[in-house]
């Protein structure tokens, strides 16, 4: 230890919700002018921590002490006061303000708005030259990327005059590129004395930023280690409590007969906006093709359409016949019954019915089916029977399908849906995002049950906005930008850097001279 | 989680709210200088004191398990049917045109066609806002009310213009003929030994309610469509990832619950006036509201809440007709209920959660 007071040190925190713990006795120094990682699986107890420092929740148990001083923090206003700010994974900007206005919101002079914005801007001015933390500040924010949203975030807490910024999931919408500038302006920060406490589940921006790193597991502090003395292999045992594959353990792929045909697609959201122009692609019997891409570049509606749950226009042949895109077999029930299964993005607001038991989920999309009627009635027995023959062969826990949905872990949601979409022996599978939320440990459960569908000759369409997931597990990826294929690459020659280029719609020569 | 045990959800909370209403009653009758207790004991004494009593309670009840029933079935969907009022009086329709121009041979028969009548004229008045969301996107909560009213302007029209018999100054239609007379409860009950008061309301229509609750609770939680009605009131894009229509299921929801306040209509048009009078639904089906909330859209609390209901009225009339105190604050004492039952819950709920967690620690 230098002599020199935490920035942040918190002693034998515990939170419980009802008879979940979700901190136990946690205690965590974090040094001044530092960069914290705090890794975890989903549900570890990262983001009740972190509420706890912005005064979301109170702590039944413990202290927090800010630069030596012990501190309550009952409000986020106390916790902007003792100069904590936070940046959340989901921004809170106001979509019609300017990025000005958005900086000064809760934080005006007066009752007259002139002097506040002029000293903001000021403010903004200086801020942008320290930080490399460039915004127009009289941008609408509707009208900016993610990348510039989170630097106005960012901006937000300076603003305020923060010494400590906390980041919950920083990175997820945001592409290799614009992660890696975000980890520039953090250098900074730490450069001028800031202190940094990063929030996430990738192990590659652990390794990549942060000067020491605390692991939570089930609301424990397991460890906390310096970065440069650790690994990733260690890291990911630390979160999950057991050695883990990182990679995906595959055989070469046997490419078969052509099953689905996509050409020439195009979809005109609600609003008028066209969310496809013009998509060609192709999958056939035995391989996976991974759609690379930032989120909201058309791959859900992509997936949507294949799925049966929005309409639109173009060609698409499933083993050689079209599908309906428009009419009467154009839904979810008429495209089970051309053989392609739906694991949907998400799977808490489509693919599953969060109030119904756990035994009712495993028909969902598939009630109607002989199987599961009687007569009049549906067939609570044979449901029942059902779902539990599929709970001990994905292995989900807790084993018991009377339990409603949403008492079930991410990764055990996704393998209930995971369970009732591919025991339909689908010739066509449909995965988006099928480990969003899911813990280490059942993502390579999914992983390897998604490879064995693929050798065992089916078709499966990947939709994934992590890059590791995409090229670990496709045989072929195709990039998606604004709507449009940017081409396609086999994983063996490509990297991150060149798909993270392709996501962000640079072309070849532009990837060329950049 | 579950944070309370379902006992308490079902049984524990809304004793709390009832009981809420009832001591807030008692201090507004208290304000007005009468005795609470002694209000309390006259609304019992009225309503389950005798048979006779019984006879009147039962029949309110009848009417609030068809409407009550009829907003279940559609909050199950997740649509806000406010419009039992107007579909149990189309239902009158229903029952008058089969009772007044079809001479039947016996009242079963009758009471077969009548409930079809009811049924088809409150589902069809049910599947027009229905239509109306499901293509158009216009609130079923705005639509059902304007259709309240509609109904109100129909049924005066025809009742006036084409049902009045010559020569009558009233506003209804002829009395049905005898074949088309529904046995009371009275009748029922008098012939298998028990004795029961006659010259009151409640009729065979009863047993029709009791078995409407069954048939929902099957509808509901046993058969395909109920599932595919359930999921969709739950998560409208998970349904329609699982293919299911939202337009099907929007006029299906609706019709059914439509149909269930337009059975309403055998009871009191066909079993009690045995004529179609004006307004004859007298608010039940904006009780029935109530009655679903408090009987949390489960066949069987809408059977106990409508009972309770049932007991408010026919007590209501007693204190009314016993007491000083007026009839207006009768309609306090309902409001308070539905106030503490439906909307005020979650002030009850909230320290009940509360107290469970702290004895589960405790444990």
């Amino acid at each position: 230890m230098n002599g020199l007071a935490p920035a942040i040190e918190l002693k034998g925190i515990s939170k419980a919700f009802g008879p979940v713990q979700a901190n136990k006795d946690i205690s965590i120094r974090v040094m001044p002018g530092t960069i914290h990682g705090i890794i975890g699986e989903n549900g570890a107890g990262k983001s009740t921590l972190m509420s706890i420092l912005y005064g979301f929740y109170k702590a039944d148990a413990g202290d927090v002490f800010i630069s030596g001083q012990k501190t309550a923090i009952p409000d986020s206003q106390a916790a902007i006061a003792a100069g904590i700010g936070m940046v959340f994974q989901h921004f809170k900007l106001v979509e019609n303000f300017t990025v000005l206005e958005n900086v000064i919101l809760g934080a005006e002079d007066g009752a007259r708005l002139g002097p506040s914005l002029s000293k903001a801007r000021k403010q903004l001015t200086q801020l942008a030259a320290d930080y490399e933390l460039n915004v127009d500040p009289d941008a609408l924010i509707e009208n900016i990327g993610v990348g510039m949203q989170q630097r106005v975030e960012i901006l937000k807490a300076l603003y305020r005059e923060a010494d400590i910024l906390i980041l919950d999931e920083p990175t997820g919408v945001l592409t290799p590129a614009e992660a890696d500038h975000l980890f520039r302006i953090l250098e900074g920060l730490k450069a001028q004395g800031k202190t940094i406490i990063l929030i996430t589940h990738k192990l590659r921006e652990i390794m990549e930023v942060t000067d020491t790193v605390s692991v939570m597991r089930r609301g424990e502090m397991t460890a906390t280690v310096k970065t440069s003395e650790t690994s990733p292999q260690e890291l990911a045992e630390l979160m999950v409590g057991r050695k883990v594959l990182l990679r995906v353990d595959k055989k070469p792929a046997e490419p078969k007969d052509m099953v689905l045909e996509v050409d020439n697609l195009e979809v005109v959201d609600s609003k008028g906006v066209k969310r496809l122009k013009g998509i060609s692609l192709n999958v056939r019997a035995g391989e996976i093709l991974g759609i690379a891409g930032v989120a909201g570049n058309g791959q859900s509606e992509l997936l949507e359409v294949l799925g049966g749950v929005r309409t639109a226009t173009g060609m698409i042949r499933v083993n050689g016949q079209p599908l309906d895109l428009t009419g009467k077999l154009s839904d979810g029930r008429s495209r089970r019954e051309r053989g392609i299964a739906h694991v949907p993005e998400d799977r808490q607001r489509e693919g599953l019915i969060m109030d119904f038991a756990a035994w009712e989920n495993v028909a969902f999309g598939y009630h109607h089916e002989d199987e599961y009627n009687a007569g009049l009635l549906m067939d609570q027995a044979a449901l029942k029977e059902d779902a539990a023959g599929k709970f001990t062969r994905f292995d989900v826990r807790p084993d018991n399908p009377m339990l409603e949905a949403k008492n079930f872990s991410g990764g055990n949601q996704q393998k209930i849906v995971l369970a009732r979409e591919i025991e339909r022996n689908p010739d066509l599978l449909l995965v988006g995002q099928p480990t969003r939320g899911v813990d280490i440990g059942a993502i390579e459960f999914i992983h390897q049950r998604i490879v064995e569908l693929r050798d065992a000759g089916k078709a499966i369409l990947l939709v994934s906005v992590e890059l590791e997931e995409i090229l670990s597990l496709s045989d072929r990826i195709a990039v998606i930008f604004d709507g449009q294929m940017m081409g396609e690459r086999l994983p063996s020659e490509t990297d991150e850097k060149e798909l993270g280029l392709m996501m962000a719609g640079m072309t070849g020569q532009e990837r060329e001279a950049s | 989680m579950q944070v309370i045990p379902r006992w308490a959800d079902i049984v524990l909370i809304p004793a709390i709210n009832l009981f809420l209403a009832f001591f807030i009653s008692g201090l507004v009758i208290l304000a007005i200088g009468e005795d609470p207790f002694e209000a309390l004991k006259l609304m019992v004494d009225g309503a389950l004191g005798s048979t006779y009593g019984w006879g009147f309670t039962l029949y309110y009840a009848t009417n609030f398990i068809f409407t009550g029933l009829a907003v279940a079935v559609a909050f199950h969907a997740a649509l806000f049917n406010i419009g039992g009022e107007g579909q149990a009086a189309l239902g009158g329709l229903g029952v008058a045109l089969m009772c007044l121009f079809i001479p039947w041979p016996h009242w079963t028969i009758a009471l077969i066609a009548a409930s079809f009548g009811a049924a088809a004229f409150g589902a069809l008045w049910a599947t027009i806002p229905a239509y109306l969301q499901a293509k158009r996107g216009s609130h079923v909560v705005i639509t059902t009310i304007m259709f309240n009213f509609i109904a109100a302007a129909l049924l005066n029209y025809v009742l006036v213009n084409l049902l009045r018999p010559a020569g009558t100054m009233d506003p209804a239609s002829a009395k049905f003929p005898d074949a088309a007379s529904l046995p009371t409860l009275s009748d029922m009950l008098n012939a298998i030994g028990i004795p029961f008061a006659a010259r009151t309301p409640a009729n065979i229509t009863l047993i029709i309610a009791l078995i409407a609750c069954v048939a929902v609770y099957y509808l509901i939680w046993r058969t395909k469509l109920g599932y595919q009605l359930r999921a969709f009131g739950k998560s409208e894009p998970a349904a329609r990832y699982a293919g299911i229509s939202s337009v099907k299921i929007i006029m299906i929801a609706m019709a059914i619950s439509g149909g269930l306040a337009g059975l309403m209509a055998i009871n009191n048009v066909m079993g009690e006036a045995e004529r179609l009078i004006l307004n004859s639904v007298e608010g039940a089906g904006f009780i029935g509201i109530a009655v679903a909330l408090m009987g949390r859209s489960h066949p069987f609390g809408v059977l106990l809440a409508a009972i309770l209901f049932g007991f408010l009225y026919q007590g209501g009339a007693e204190l009314a007709l016993w007491t000083s105190i007026p009839r207006d604050l009768v309609v306090v004492i309902q409001a308070l209920v539905i106030l503490f039952t439906g909307a005020l819950d979650g002030m009850v709920r909230a320290p009940v959660e509360r107290i469970f967690l702290m004895m589960r620690k405790g444990a």
